[in-house]
C-alpha cells in the first residue's frame, strides 16, 4: 500500500478523535443504507443485484463516468497546460473563465440544453452537461501542480539532452498526476451521484433508477440495495484512485516560487489556440445562461417577488457559510490523519469519506431523516441536520484539498519541532495550519459552491418554510414558470460565481 | 499566508457562536404535537395551494405549516420518518401515494360527514383517505402534425405511432394508469399491452411537463398526461403560441382514467380536530372553486361550476370500471414495467 508507506508522522489525539467523529457522521447513511436494504431479508438483496437489468444498469452509469472522467481528464489538463505553460493570450482572464463552469448546478445546464436542442437528449446530452460542468475538478489542481513545478528539475533535463516537448510531457506529466489522479476522482464520484443531468437527459443510469424506487415505487428497500452497489462500485474507485496515484515524494521544502517554470512559445498557434479554448466556457457556461435569460425575457409568468428572491439568497449564503465552516471543522483533522498517519484505521477514516461522495443527495438525505429522527427529534428538519447532512455529504472535497497542501510538507519539519519541544498541539497549531491554509481556503471554496447548488437533501431536511435558491428554483420549474425561475437560476450562478472566481484566481493547491 | 490565518482565525470564532446559538435555539421536543400549527405535508405546489391556504387561515385562525415536495418523494419521507413524523396531514398529488401510506397504515379514518361529500368513486373504501380535485388522463397532441387523435389505448399500438409517443415512466399519474391496466385487463392483458405498447418504442421522459415540451419542440406527436398540464402551459406561455390539445378517450376505456388528489390524516398527529377541519375546508364550495378555476382540474363535489368552458363534464368522463384504492398496488406495477422493460431500472 503506496499509501500507507508514504504516511509517517503523528497527530494530536484530540484531533485524531475529531476525524474518527467525522467518519462516523459519514457513516450514518452507511448504517441506514444496511439496515433498509436487508429489511427484506439477505435473499432479497442478492436478487436485486444479480438480476441482469440491475447488472445492465451498472454498465451504463459506468459507460457515463468512464466517458465524462476521460473527457474532463484530456480538456482540465489541455486548458491548464495552456493557461499555464504557454504564451496564450489573456490567459490569466481564459483560465478565470475557464473555473466558472463549476458554478453550474446540473440540472439548470441540463434543462436549458435539452429545452434548446432536445435531440441532445440521451447519452451523449448528459456527456456534455457533465463534461461541461465538471472539468473544472481537473484544471483547477493540475494548474495549481503546474504552477509548482520546479525549473531546476527542467534545467538538469535539458542539460541531459531531452529536448523542451518530450520534457513538458515526460517530466511534468509525471509531477501533475497526484493532482490528475485526484481531480479525475471527483469527476468519477460525482457523475455516479448526479441525479439533475441524466434525468433531465432521460439516460438511463443507476442514480434515476434509485430515485423512481422511491419516489414512484416507494420501495426503499430496492433502493436501498442500488445504493449500497453504487458504494462499493466508489470504493472500488477510490481504491484505484490510491494505486494510479503512484508514490511520487511531493514533499519539497525550498520555495518554488522563485523560479517559475519555463514558458512554451505557441508562435502561430497563439490566436487560433486562443479561439479553440474561447469555445470551452462558451459551451459549457454561456450557452445555458443565454438560453435561460431566454425564458426570463420571454416568459409570461414574470410575476416575480423580489423579497423572496432576495430571502432565498440570504438563506443560501447562511447555509453554504455554516457547512463550510463545520465541513472545515472534521475535514482538517481527518486530512491530517490521512496524510500523517501510517495505520489502517486512518486509511479506512479516508475511504469512508471519499465513498459517500457518490451516493446521490436523496440517498444521503433519507439516511439522516431515518437516523437523525429517532437519535436527535428535536433537531429534525432544523438547520443544524441540515448542515449535517451537507458536511456529510461534501467532506470529501474538503479533505481532498487540504490532504493536498499537508503532504506537500515532509513530517520530518514536525518532527524537527516535537524534538525541539513543541507540543503535538502545538505544531499543528504553528506549523501545519499555516502550511495547510491554502489548501484548507480552496476547499472551502469548493464545499461553498457546491452546498449552494445542492437539491434534494435540501427538500428533505430544511425548515419547514426555509427557502433557498436552489428550492425555489425547483419550485418554479416544475410548474412550468419559466420565467419567474431564470431569476433564481441566474442568482445560484452568481452565489457560486465568487468562490469559483477565488479557486482560479488562487489556483486551487 | 497570514492573512489567510488570520482569515481562518475570525471564521472559526464566528462559526463557533453561531452553532452554539443555533443548537440551543432548536432543542425543543420534536414529532406532532398538540399546539403550534398544523404541519401539513403537501405534494401539491405552493404555486397552486398557497393562496388557498392563506384563506383556510383567516377563515379558521389556524396557523398552518406547509412542507412542499413531490408527492412520491414525501410519501418516501413520511414512510421513512414514521411515528416520529412532525406532519398532521398529507396533501397528496395523487392516490397511489396515499394508498401506499394507507397500506402501511399512517392514517387514520376519517369521520363519515366528511366522506360523504365526495362520490365513492373518489376516496378510499376504508375511509382513510379522501379525494379533493380530479384529473383525467388524456393523450396530448400536436395540433399543427396530427388531425384525427387516438381515442383508446389500443389506437396507441398502431405502428404509424412509432417513435411518436411520449411517457413518463417514473410519474405517479402513468403509473396508476399502468395499475388501471392491470385491474382492467388482468396481469395477462396489461403485460399484451404494455409489450406492444414498448415495441412502438416510446419516449420516457422524467415527468408530465416534459411530455409536453417534448409536443412543443416536435421530439413527439402524442402524449400521456393529465388533462391540465394544457392549461397550464397556455396559461404560461400564451393561448396562441401553445399549439397542443387534449384528446378525451372514450367512455370506459382506460386511457381516461379518473384520478385525484387526495387527503389524509396521518396517524402520528396530536391535532385531529385541526386537521379534520382542514379537509372539510378542502371540500368547501371555496376550495372546490379555486382548484376549478386556478387548476383546471375538476371539483369533486356537486355543484361547482367548470374553471374553463373547453372542459368536459366529469360525468360524461366515465373512465375505465376501476377502484381508486385498488391502485395502490404499485409493487406490483412497477414489477410488471421492470419486466416489460418501461421501467427505468
Amino acid at each position: 500500500m503506496s499509501r500507507l508507506r508514504a504516511a509517517t508522522g503523528s497527530v494530536p489525539p484530540v484531533l485524531a478523535l475529531v476525524a474518527v467523529l467525522g467518519a462516523l457522521l459519514s457513516i450514518v447513511p452507511l448504517l441506514y443504507l444496511v439496515i433498509q436494504a436487508t429489511s427484506d431479508g439477505l435473499s432479497n438483496v442478492a436478487t436485486e443485484i444479480f438480476d441482469d437489468a440491475t447488472l445492465a444498469l451498472v454498465g451504463r452509469s459506468l459507460l457515463l463516468c468512464v466517458v465524462v472522467t476521460s473527457l474532463c481528464a484530456v480538456i482540465g489538463t489541455t486548458a491548464a497546460f495552456l493557461c499555464v505553460r504557454t504564451n496564450l493570450p489573456f490567459r490569466r482572464i481564459l483560465f478565470v473563465a475557464l473555473a466558472l463552469p463549476l458554478t453550474m448546478p446540473s440540472y439548470v445546464a441540463a434543462y436549458a440544453w435539452v429545452a434548446e436542442r432536445p435531440n441532445l437528449a440521451g447519452f451523449w446530452g448528459a456527456t456534455l452537461v457533465l463534461t461541461s460542468i465538471s472539468f473544472p475538478f481537473v484544471m483547477l489542481p493540475v494548474a495549481a501542480a503546474m504552477r509548482r513545478l520546479d525549473s531546476r528539475h527542467e534545467e538538469v533535463g535539458r542539460s541531459l539532452g531531452r529536448t523542451p516537448v518530450n520534457l513538458a510531457f515526460t517530466l511534468t506529466l509525471r509531477q501533475i498526476r497526484p493532482s490528475l489522479t485526484a481531480g479525475s476522482l471527483l469527476v468519477a464520484l460525482y457523475v455516479l451521484s448526479d441525479f439533475g443531468a441524466v434525468a433531465t437527459m432521460r439516460y438511463e443510469s443507476f442514480t434515476w433508477s434509485i430515485y423512481g424506487a422511491y419516489r414512484a415505487g416507494f420501495n426503499p428497500t430496492r433502493a436501498a440495495t442500488l445504493s449500497l452497489l453504487l458504494v462499493l462500485i466508489a470504493l472500488a474507485i477510490v481504491v484505484g484512485e490510491e494505486f494510479a496515484r503512484g508514490r511520487a515524494n511531493l514533499a519539497s521544502v525550498g520555495s518554488t516560487t522563485d523560479r517559475p517554470p519555463s514558458t512554451l512559445d505557441l508562435h502561430t498557434w497563439r490566436w487560433p489556440t486562443f479561439a479553440a479554448l474561447l469555445l470551452v466556457p462558451i459551451v459549457a457556461l454561456l450557452l445555458p445562461i443565454l438560453f435561460i435569460w431566454q425564458w426570463f425575457s420571454e416568459g409570461a409568468s414574470r410575476n416575480n417577488n423580489w423579497s423572496e428572491l432576495f430571502n432565498a439568497f440570504g438563506s443560501t449564503l447562511w447555509v453554504a457559510f455554516l457547512a463550510t465552516a463545520v465541513t472545515m471543522l472534521f475535514a482538517i483533522p481527518i486530512a491530517l490523519v490521512a496524510a500523517r498517519i501510517a495505520k489502517k484505521w486512518a486509511l479506512a477514516t479516508d475511504r469512508a469519506v471519499f465513498v459517500l461522495h457518490a451516493l446521490p443527495g436523496l440517498v444521503v438525505g433519507l439516511g439522516v431523516v431515518a437516523v437523525g429522527i429517532r437519535a436527535l427529534p428535536g433537531l429534525y428538519q432544523k438547520i443544524p441536520m441540515l448542515i449535517a447532512a451537507y458536511v456529510i455529504l461534501y467532506l470529501s472535497l474538503a479533505v481532498g484539498s487540504i490532504r493536498a497542501s499537508i503532504e506537500r510538507t515532509p513530517s520530518s519539519i514536525d518532527d524537527a519541532a516535537l524534538s525541539l519541544g513543541s507540543s503535538r498541539l502545538e505544531v499543528f497549531r504553528r506549523i501545519t495550519l499555516p502550511v495547510a491554509a491554502p489548501g484548507i481556503l480552496s476547499g472551502a471554496a469548493l464545499v461553498f459552491l457546491t452546498v449552494a447548488k445542492e437539491l434534494p437533501a435540501t427538500i428533505l431536511l430544511k425548515p419547514t418554510g426555509f427557502e433557498t435558491l436552489a428550492t425555489e428554483l425547483w419550485t418554479r420549474t416544475t410548474v412550468f414558470e419559466f420565467g419567474a425561475a431564470a431569476p433564481y437560476a441566474i442568482a445560484l450562478i452568481l452565489v457560486a460565481m465568487i468562490p469559483t472566481a477565488f479557486l482560479s484566481v488562487r489556483g486551487w493547491q | 499566508m497570514f492573512r489567510a490565518k488570520k482569515f481562518l482565525k475570525v471564521a472559526a470564532t464566528f462559526t463557533a457562536v453561531v452553532m452554539a446559538v443555533t443548537l440551543v435555539a432548536a432543542c425543543s421536543g420534536g414529532g406532532s404535537s398538540a399546539s403550534g400549527p398544523l404541519v401539513i405535508y403537501s405534494g401539491r405546489s405552493e404555486a397552486l395551494i398557497g393562496d388557498l391556504l392563506k384563506t383556510f387561515t383567516q377563515e379558521t385562525g389556524i396557523e398552518v405549516e406547509v412542507r412542499y415536495g413531490d408527492s412520491g418523494e414525501l410519501a418516501a419521507q413520511l414512510l421513512t420518518e414514521g411515528s416520529a413524523s412532525p406532519a398532521d396531514v398529507f396533501f397528496s398529488q395523487d392516490a397511489g401515494a396515499l394508498g401506499a401510506l394507507s397500506q402501511k397504515n399512517r392514517f387514520e379514518v376519517l369521520p363519515d360527514n366528511i366522506l360523504s361529500l365526495v362520490p365513492e368513486r373518489f376516496r378510499a373504501a376504508n375511509g382513510e383517505w379522501v379525494g379533493v380535485s380530479g384529473r383525467v388522463r388524456v393523450i396530448a397532441y400536436d395540433t399543427n402534425k396530427v388531425t384525427n387523435p387516438p381515442t383508446t389505448i389500443d389506437e396507441l399500438l398502431d405502428p404509424k405511432w412509432k417513435g411518436k409517443i411520449g411517457f413518463a415512466p417514473t410519474n405517479a399519474s402513468w403509473q396508476s394508469f399502468v395499475t388501471a391496466l392491470r385491474v382492467e385487463r388482468g396481469e395477462q392483458g396489461a403485460d399484451q399491452w404494455l409489450r406492444e405498447f414498448a415495441a412502438n418504442n416510446p419516449r420516457p421522459y422524467e415527468k408530465n411537463s416534459a411530455v409536453l415540451d417534448g409536443i412543443a419542440n416536435g421530439q413527439i406527436e402524442l402524449g400521456l398526461v393529465n388533462h391540465y398540464y394544457l392549461y397550464e402551459r397556455k396559461n404560461a406561455k400564451g393561448n396562441e403560441t401553445v399549439a397542443i390539445a387534449n384528446s378525451y378517450a372514450k367512455s370506459g376505456d382506460v386511457g381516461g382514467l379518473v384520478n385525484v388528489a387526495g387527503v389524509g390524516i396521518l396517524d402520528s398527529t396530536k391535532k385531529t380536530e385541526k386537521a379534520q377541519q382542514f379537509v372539510e375546508f378542502l371540500l368547501s364550495p371555496t376550495a372546490q372553486n379555486y382548484f376549478a378555476t386556478k387548476t383546471f382540474e375538476f371539483p369533486l363535489v356537486s355543484g361547482i361550476a367548470l374553471g374553463n368552458p373547453d372542459l368536459p363534464n366529469l360525468t360524461t368522463l366515465v373512465g375505465p370500471n376501476v377502484d381508486l384504492s385498488d391502485l395502490s398496488s404499485l409493487a406490483e406495477t412497477q414489477a410488471l414495467l421492470q419486466k416489460v422493460g418501461l421501467l427505468t431500472k
